[in-house]
Order: structure tokens, then C-alpha cells, then sequence
């Protein structure tokens, strides 16, 4: 049995999506801007995608930028509040220790040019409060930016409440809302949301293709300069395929989201009632604020890696947040930022199912994780010393 | 693929893992908030021969295929031979490791040697691994 559970990875494109690019390639593949009519269909094909995803995020079709993806969506959004801010002489920026790294770099980035971040910390269960984004705002916030819902572990922000609080103050809120979309709802004008970032290979679409959602009003500037494209604010002829394929998906994801969502979450709880049964073992993140189809667990006196090798083993692809994955010799900053110390984050183990997934698929993880477990521990000389308590367990039983 | 036939063929299938009761030699090496502890037994005869080797490692695939290789690079082999063991030699009997897992082998080659030190320091001789 083969079992992919790492969507939060990427995810393999929908048949609706597939079948749309390829119409696309054949029959749409003038450019947008040609005043010829194959240029023109192909417009407005450029112009259905476009409002195609402002319907499903409650925007308009003129508040929707098409992008490579989710980084540049970040990056874009993050450094225009940011020239917004120091316009008006304002450097101050709040947002999270676990952001996802297309955030944070540019954080960091901006930080080298003389603006100062608040990284606001995350509580054990994976989340922050509206109170806490409130305590940190000062009169020179440019920008508040906090993720949606947590690539690594899940747990979804309150995002209406942190954009309530920005609207109230007339700060910019931006939202990395790339794990979240297509998955729950998402409501720009209810959230009060100014700026967000989504990719298309999250929800079955395909990779290289995301959204740039800046509410009207909002000052863009330019990453890539270059043509009129996007109202003259990502230049480059447009990924017409890639942009129609990503609609399509959208669309389905949203329009089955509700069905899905019951569906994934019932694998989702499958699998913590499973694995939650292995000792010294615990979920990472609020048990119920979290998306329908991620899961994250540690497991005290093992390496991810050798989890992740053995589990591919059995035909299972997972993904981990230990250093050896990442190339780096720290275990993922969203762990650490948890209060999860090194030596456990290194045991982590992340599952992102999604509604291609089965049951079975479930069992045969729930069967396979804890024999896996347990051999790595028998050659493990760090549970070796948790055992005879030379070393102190951090996870309870 | 990250890893290859070899390293895979010795995480999937570690030699010599393990515990001794009764080494004559115990090397432990590494740090566990880095990802990777090695601890290394020796059995060791009367020529200074290693008759067995047993090991037991946290880490990644890399640090089990290392560690694995290692002890069967040393097995058999007088004391004298087993302290001269490098990292690139268990690189090279791996048929390569990737660059950020180089410091893997590294470890290995510390555990052989941390173990053959304890092993010296229980018979009362003055080490001669560590200079």
C-alpha cells in the first residue's frame, strides 16, 4: 500500500485542474496582452481565473494579484506595508516566532534597513491571542503579518479577532494564508483582512502559481519590475495555465470544502487516536484549533529522519521537523517556538492527509508508526538513559 | 535518491546493533540537542584483538549507516588499526554521504575512538587516541 500524507508538502493536482491547464495550453495560448483575439480569448480566460478566486475569498477581482506562488505573495505583501510604513515614518512591524521562513526572511531583511520586529511568542498549543497582538502594537506599527494556519503543526490564528484589532488601530493585517486556503473558509471582508498570500499546489493545483489578495487602497510595490501585467505590479507574461489550473481548483476545493472537510477530519482524528496510544508520545498543537488534515507528533528518544526513512519504507511519505531533513543542524523554528526542546523537536513527525486519502490509508499508518518507534528506541542510547532515568523525560507517560 | 545503496542497505539493516554487558571499551559521542548520539562497545582479547563490536546510535539515517559500517570496519581488526579508522574511510565505504551529512562519519570515527580510549584507561595505559 502506497499512502501519501504529506499535502501539507504539496498535493497532487485535482483531474479538474489537470484537464483545465491542458484546454488551456491548447486552445488559450496567446498572451493576455495581445490585442489580437487569440490574445484576447486568452484574456479572458485570464479574467474568469481572476474572478474565480475573488469569489471565494469574498474579495473583488481588482484586489487579486497572480504570483508565483506563496513566497512572492509574502515577500510582496510584507515589503509594501512595509515602504507604506516608512513613508510615514513608521518601522515597526508585529508578527510570529513561527511564521513560515518566506516571512520571516523578509522580516529579517527588513530588519538589516532599520525596522524592528516584535516576533510575538506561541504558546505551547500552537497559538497566540488577539490581546497579544494587541499589547505589542505601538504608534509606529507598519504592519501586523500572522499566519493563518501553521504549515508545521496546524493550529489555526484568530485571524478575525487580529483583524479586527488591526482595523480598529488602521494597521495593515497581512496573512499567510497558504495552508489555510481551499481548506476552510476564508473571508477577506469578514476577517477584516488587507493582505493575503496563498499557493495553488496546496489545494490540488498546480506549483508555481499563488495569489496576492491586497484590499483596494493598499500601496504595492514591485518585486519583479517589467511589463503593465497585474495592473503594472508583477510584471512577466502571465502563467495562463497554471493561473486557470489553479481556479479551477480553488473552486473545487471550495465548493467541497464542507464534505471534505468532514472526511479529513475523521482521518485526522483516526490518526491521533492511533499514534496518541505510543508512550512518551504527544500531538503538537491545540487539539481542535487546528486544520482538517494536519497532524504533528514527537516521540521522545528518536530522530525524524530514521522515522521518516523507515516509514517510506512501508510505502508511507510523512514529513519531519528534524534538523537532518532540513539541511540545518537546528530542528524546525516552529517546535523550538512551542518550547519543544531540541533534543525531542528532533523526533518529530508531521502527517497532512487530504480527502484523496482512506481509511485503510489511516490503519495502515496507525499499524506501521508504532513498531517503527519502538525499533529506532531499542538502538536509541538517548532512550536508553530516559529509560534507566539518567536523562528527564519532557512528555508525560 | 538522498542516500546511497550502501548507507541505505546499512540503516535498514544495521550490523552489530546493540548492547554489551561486559565491554571492555564504552565510547559515547555526540549531543542529542544536535540530533545525534553514538555509543560504541568493544570487546577486546588478550593481543589487543576487537572480537566484537556493538553499537547503538539517535540519529539520522546517515548516523546509523555510519556508525554501522564502522563497527564492521573495526571487527576482528587489532586496536592499533581499529584508532587509525578515519571519517573519510567510512565515507568512502559508503560510497559517499552528502556533504551536510559528512559530520556523521565524523562521529563514527569518534566513537571508535572515544572506545578504544576508555578501553586503554580501564587497563591502566595511558591513552594514546586522543593527541
Amino acid at each position: 500500500m502506497y499512502v501519501y500524507a504529506d499535502n501539507a508538502a504539496t498535493t497532487k493536482m485535482s483531474e479538474t485542474a489537470m484537464k483545465t491547464m491542458i484546454d488551456c495550453m491548447e486552445n488559450y495560448y496567446g498572451n493576455p496582452s495581445s490585442l489580437h483575439s487569440v490574445g484576447q480569448e486568452a484574456a479572458t480566460k485570464l479574467v474568469e481565473a481572476r474572478e474565480i478566486m475573488a469569489r471565494y475569498l469574498h474579495a473583488n477581482p481588482s484586489e487579486i494579484y497572480f504570483t508565483a506562488g506563496g513566497s512572492e505573495a509574502d515577500n510582496q505583501a510584507i515589503l509594501s506595508a512595509a515602504a507604506a510604513g516608512e513613508r510615514k515614518g513608521k518601522k515597526h512591524i508585529i508578527s510570529t516566532t513561527f511564521e513560515h521562513h518566506a516571512v520571516l526572511h523578509t522580516l529579517q531583511k527588513l530588519e538589516k534597513q532599520g525596522f524592528e520586529v516584535t516576533y510575538l511568542d506561541v504558546h505551547r498549543n500552537g497559538l497566540i491571542t488577539a490581546k497579544e497582538v494587541a499589547d505589542a502594537v505601538r504608534e509606529d506599527t507598519a504592519l501586523i503579518t500572522i499566519m493563518y494556519a501553521n504549515n508545521e503543526i496546524g493550529t489555526i490564528q484568530p485571524i478575525a479577532e487580529i483583524g479586527a484589532l488591526c482595523r480598529e488601530k488602521k494597521i495593515p493585517f497581512h496573512t499567510d494564508a497558504v495552508q489555510a486556503a481551499g481548506h476552510i473558509p476564508i473571508d477577506v471582508e469578514a476577517d477584516q483582512i488587507d493582505m493575503l498570500s496563498l499557493s495553488a499546489h496546496k489545494f490540488h493545483g498546480p506549483k508555481g502559481v499563488g495569489v496576492l489578495y491586497a484590499r483596494k487602497g493598499m500601496q504595492l510595490v514591485n518585486v519583479i519590475e517589467g511589463g503593465a501585467q497585474e495592473r503594472g505590479k508583477r510584471a512577466g507574461t502571465e502563467n495562463l495555465p497554471a493561473i486557470v489550473g489553479m481556479a479551477a481548483a480553488f473552486r473545487e476545493s471550495c465548493e467541497n470544502m464542507e464534505k471534505n472537510k468532514e472526511k479529513i477530519t475523521a482521518l485526522r482524528e483516526q490518526l491521533i487516536n492511533g499514534l496518541e496510544k505510543i508512550p512518551y508520545s504527544v500531538l503538537n498543537g491545540d487539539r481542535t484549533h487546528r486544520l482538517p488534515g494536519t497532524v504533528n507528533f514527537i516521540f521522545e528518544g528518536i530522530e525524524g529522519e530514521s522515522l521518516l526513512l523507515l516509514l517510506d519504507d512501508k510505502g508511507i511519505a510523512a514529513s519531519s521537523g528534524s534538523a537532518c531533513t532540513s539541511g540545518s543542524l537546528d530542528p524546525s523554528h516552529v517546535l523550538l517556538s512551542l518550547g519543544i526542546p531540541h533534543e525531542v523537536a528532533h523526533g518529530s513527525l508531521r502527517l497532512s492527509v487530504g480527502e484523496y486519502n482512506t481509511p485503510e490509508e489511516m490503519e495502515h499508518i496507525v499499524n506501521s508508526v508504532p513498531g517503527i518507534v519502538e525499533y529506532l528506541r531499542n538502538m536509541s542510547p538517548v532512550w536508553e538513559e530516559l529509560k534507566k532515568g539518567e536523562r528527564k523525560h519532557f512528555l508525560q507517560k | 535518491m538522498l542516500y546511497s545503496e550502501k548507507v541505505m542497505d546499512h540503516f535498514q539493516h544495521p550490523r552489530n546493533v546493540g548492547k554489551m554487558e561486559d565491554a571492555d571499551g564504552v565510547g559515547e559521542v555526540g549531543n542529542a540537542k544536535c540530533g545525534d548520539i553514538m555509543k560504541m562497545y568493544i570487546k577486546v582479547d588478550d593481543k589487543d584483538v576487537i572480537t566484537d563490536v556493538k553499537f547503538n546510535t539517535f540519529g539520522c539515517g546517515s548516523a546509523i549507516a555510519s556508525s554501522s559500517m564502522a563497527t564492521e570496519m573495526i571487527k576482528g581488526k587489532p586496536i592499533t588499526e581499529a584508532i587509525k579508522l578515519s571519517n573519510q574511510a567510512v565515507v568512502e565505504a559508503l560510497d559517499g554521504l552528502p556533504a551536510h551529512k559528512l559530520h556523521c562519519s565524523v562521529l563514527a570515527e569518534e566513537a571508535v575512538k572515544a572506545a578504544v580510549d576508555d578501553y586503554y584507561t580501564k587497563k591502566g595505559v595511558k591513552p594514546k587516541v586522543q593527541e
